[in-house]
């Protein structure tokens, strides 16, 4: 019995472990030189010994059990080719941030809130001295945090008006830790608040700071003078491979069952790319998930229950963190949508009022999407503008992540057969 | 609301070049798809508009009445869809039928130029240099498959056509053994005739119509890549493989390789082919061979990354021709499809034919290969 797993953050990890334990042969697949995914960057993670695990190794596509992995450095030339058949395969790929585009987004000095964590937390470096960090969601007092420990001066501005979440009665404090420890932040959070547009020549050195009403239209602005900005507004999942394999989805998400089954026999999934609920839950819907797709005779009982209790409270973040679309109304007919095709706001409805009504379309028209990174920044963003200036989602959602190729390789590589690796 | 004399099930660029011939001619239209317009094979393939991989032969002569017809059809839309005569050159590495094939083009009015492997790397820099044969196709073409599809269909709503994407023809209704409208999801559309132009679905509308022809998906895949400097590719190469791919109806996988570049600087490579019904999973050896295929012609590719894969399903008769015609089992229904890997290229005279068949005019190609009832096509 041999279970492959994709990911090495927190799911992927207690996937493997879990599989481990139960017996099976595990393969543990991650891109990154160190184990532990999002949450444990900077801090490197271990498998239990009778994990295999395969740093630096991409899946870049999953052919029904058989996986396709190229190992080394991503930019290296000289990466192998392997190819991976299991008798079950967790999917653990989590999620990177969501973006949301407004004015002057696209301006060096404005970061995603994960590529400024990951600079603060794996480099000791802060992205600047006096740093507004904006957007939605708990994982913005996490990021202020690093940032401060950095050296920072650091303002949290919070689009929604939720105060209390941390206190939520769903809310499971001793099962995030982390969070109870960014009390210290809470003074320096601004509610309804966000940075709605970023101006400087070559970087950022203001932003207009608004109020905002619930459904984040501007109700006022004034100019603040910036050295960085970090935007967060949730995560997008990961989906290539499930969506590939052709798990279904739900909301988004891949929809698993208790166990993480997924719609496709024999793959399991876990963590972000099933819902965003925090490094706790992934672990727990690993732990589940790996003991499933290794046939453990019991299921992990504590598990499952904090999967229960992790979901409610997941949920009420998710109901307290919207996104609504009083956003667009940020938006200016120049604004840049998607940065690989230079793609703006104008553009895309110049496509759509030429009648493309559907992602591929949309797509091949307006070219948003086609560049390197096919989409994985800017797609749910266009799919959300389109539907919103169409009265209606566009038919076929999935044309932005549907990408046969999970991560990029050359045409060399591709070329290669696997079994001619030396 | 004045009834149309015709409805166009499927707004694929077959069924759009129809609808726009016949709305020149006079007629009022309406065009219907189940889903939004142009979504179809259309938007699911490369376009090129070709002579050089074809035998001479019916295909051939649609082939070359289409070339000399888009020039001036672009013109009456006055749309810009990306029309680049930019010439294809086929190429061979090993022991090759290729010179010879030639020969039978010009014979039959292709402008096919054997030339010497040097003057092939001349005007290809980075070809293989294991080539040892090549023909340069001058007249060879592209152009943007959506934007085509779109503007022929803008031109039949300005002349008063009518477009319903979301509708799904459901049948046909008969009065007195000739069509009287179709019957769609949304209501009966009456109508003095209807072309069913469904692409690789049209073996089941045609049957749900009770006409049942034989029209089978041969699935494609494409692969595209990152943007390489200007000049890297500069015509359509084609492995000399190419022309016995499309010929061929082996259920196997078959890759023939055509490289090139869009105007962006992303270098698409195309295509495979595969009998495999409607299923879309990936299989890694199709982009494999493509790739591989790929390298060989052109060694500088294998360092630029593919960014991603896409494809769909060629309409395919039986004898690999297109299905042009009305259906002598029901007085008023039309056929339009089957026209494979090469769609986009013949929609401008297929278009026409079609339109001139409806209105009675001497067709400006031989219509007979075509024809509805014949061996294999007609249940
Ligand atoms: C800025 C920030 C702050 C956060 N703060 C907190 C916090 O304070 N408390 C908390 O509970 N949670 C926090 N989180 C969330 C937490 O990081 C996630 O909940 C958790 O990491 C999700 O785990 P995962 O295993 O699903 O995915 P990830 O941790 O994202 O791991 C996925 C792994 O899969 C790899 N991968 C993806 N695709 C492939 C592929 N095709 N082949 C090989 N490998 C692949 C990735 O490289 C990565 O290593 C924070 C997240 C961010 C971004
Ligand atoms: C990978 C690949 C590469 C290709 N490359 C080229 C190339 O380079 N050059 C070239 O000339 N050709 C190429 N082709 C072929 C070309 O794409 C096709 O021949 C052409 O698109 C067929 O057009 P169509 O209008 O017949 O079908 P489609 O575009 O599929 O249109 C049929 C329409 O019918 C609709 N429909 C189906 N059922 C119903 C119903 N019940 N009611 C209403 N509507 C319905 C569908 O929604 C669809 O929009 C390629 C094809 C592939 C797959």
């Amino acid at each position: 019995m041999r279970v492959v797993v994709v990911g090495g953050g927190p799911a992927g990890l207690a996937a493997a472990d879990a599989a481990a334990r139960a017996g099976a042969e595990v393969v543990l697949v991650d891109s990154e030189r160190q184990l532990g995914g999002q949450y444990h960057r900077g801090t490197a993670q271990r498998a239990d010994p009778r994990v295999r695990h395969l740093p630096e190794s991409t899946a870049w596509a999953a052919e029904g059990l058989r996986l396709h992995v190229r190992t080394g450095p991503a930019d290296s030339p000289h990466r192998t080719g392997r190819v991976l058949d299991a008798d079950a395969v967790v999917l653990a790929t989590g999620a990177h941030d969501r973006v949301v585009p407004f004015p002057g987004w696209d301006l060096p000095g404005v970061y995603t809130a994960g590529a400024a964590q990951a600079l603060a937390k794996g480099h000791g470096v802060a992205v600047g001295r006096r740093v507004v960090v904006s957007g939605t969601g708990p994982f913005l007092l996490p990021v202020a945090s690093s940032l401060l420990d950095v050296g920072a001066t650091v303002t949290v501005l919070e689009a929604n008006g939720v105060t209390g979440w941390a206190r939520h009665p769903l809310a499971v404090p001793q099962k995030l830790p982390e969070l109870a420890r960014y009390a210290r932040l809470l003074g320096r959070v601004r509610l309804r608040t966000a940075v709605v547009a970023a101006h400087g020549d070559d970087r950022v050195t203001s932003v207009t700071v608004a109020r905002l009403r619930p459904d984040w239209t501007v109700c006022d602005g004034v100019r603040v003078a910036v050295d960085a900005v970090c935007v967060g507004h949730g995560f997008t999942p990961r989906l290539d491979l499930a969506v590939g394999l052709g798990c279904d989805l739900v909301d988004g998400f891949v929809r698993v069952d208790a166990v993480g089954a997924t719609s496709v026999r024999g793959v399991y999934a876990a963590g972000e790319i099933t819902g965003i609920g925090g490094a706790d839950l992934a672990a727990a819907e690993g732990e589940v998930a790996g003991a499933a797709a290794a046939r453990a005779p019991d299921p992990p009982i504590a598990a499952l229950r904090a999967i229960r209790r992790g979901r409610r409270f997941a949920a009420a973040l998710a109901a307290a963190h919207p996104v609504p679309t009083g956003r667009h109304g940020w938006l200016t007919p120049d604004t840049l949508l998607c940065r690989c095709e230079e793609v703006t706001v104008g553009d895309l409805h110049a496509a759509l009022d030429r009648g493309a009504a559907d992602g591929r379309t949309l797509k091949l028209v307006s070219r948003a999407g086609l560049g390197p990174c096919q989409g994985r920044t800017c797609g749910r963003e266009v799919a959300d503008l389109a539907a919103a200036r169409l009265g209606h989602p566009l038919p076929d959602a999935d044309a932005f992540h549907r990408r046969p190729f999970a991560t990029p390789l050359r045409l060399g590589e591709l070329a290669q057969h696997p079994e001619e690796d030396p | 609301m004045r009834y149309p004399d015709v409805v166009v099930v499927g707004a694929g660029v077959i069924g759009a070049a129809c609808a726009e011939a016949l709305s020149a001619a006079g007629l009022r239209v309406t065009v219907l798809d189940r889903g939004p317009l142009g979504a179809g094979t259309s938007a699911a393939g490369e376009g090129n508009v070709l002579v050089s991989d074809k035998e001479p032969g019916p295909e051939l002569d649609l082939a070359l009445a289409s070339l000399g017809r888009w020039p001036d059809l672009l013109a009456e839309l006055g749309a810009d869809v990306e029309w680049d005569p930019k010439g294809g050159l086929v190429v061979a590495t090993g022991d090759t039928a290729l010179t010879a094939f030639a020969e039978a083009q010009r014979a039959a009015g292709v402008d096919a130029r054997p030339i010497t492997p040097a003057e092939a790397f001349d005007l290809e820099p980075h070809l293989t240099r294991a080539v040892v044969a090549a023909v340069h196709y001058p007249q060879d073409a592209q152009l943007q498959p959506v934007l085509v599809t779109k503007a022929l269909l803008a031109a039949v709503r300005r002349r008063g056509g009518t477009l319903r994407p979301g509708v799904r023809a459901l049948g046909v209704r008969l009065a007195n053994g000739a069509v009287a409208a179709v019957r769609t999801d949304d209501g009966d559309v009456p109508c003095g005739a209807v072309v069913i132009a469904c692409g690789p679905w049209s073996g089941e509308v045609s049957t749900a119509f009770g006409a049942p022809i034989t029209v089978l998906p041969r699935r494609g895949v494409i692969l595209v890549t990152a943007p390489l400097p200007p000049g890297t590719v500069r015509h359509k190469v084609y492995d000399a493989d190419y022309v016995g791919a499309v010929a061929s109806g082996d259920a196997d996988l078959q890759v023939s390789t055509v490289v090139e570049s869009t105007a962006g600087g992303t270098v698409l490579i195309g295509s495979s082919r595969e009998r495999v019904g409607f299923d879309a999973s990936l299989r890694v050896e199709v982009p494999r061979a493509l790739a591989r295929r790929a390298v060989g012609l052109f060694p500088v590719l294998a360092d630029v990354q593919v960014l991603r894969a896409y494809g769909g399903f060629r309409p395919y008769a039986p004898d690999h021709l297109p299905v042009i015609g009305p259906d002598p089992r029901c007085p008023g229904l039309w056929h339009a499809t089957g026209h494979e890997g090469a769609g986009i290229g013949l929609a401008a005279a297929t278009g026409r034919l079609l339109a001139e068949l409806v209105t009675g005019v001497e067709p400006h190609v031989d219509a007979r290969p075509f024809r509805v009832d014949r061996p294999g096509v007609c249940a």
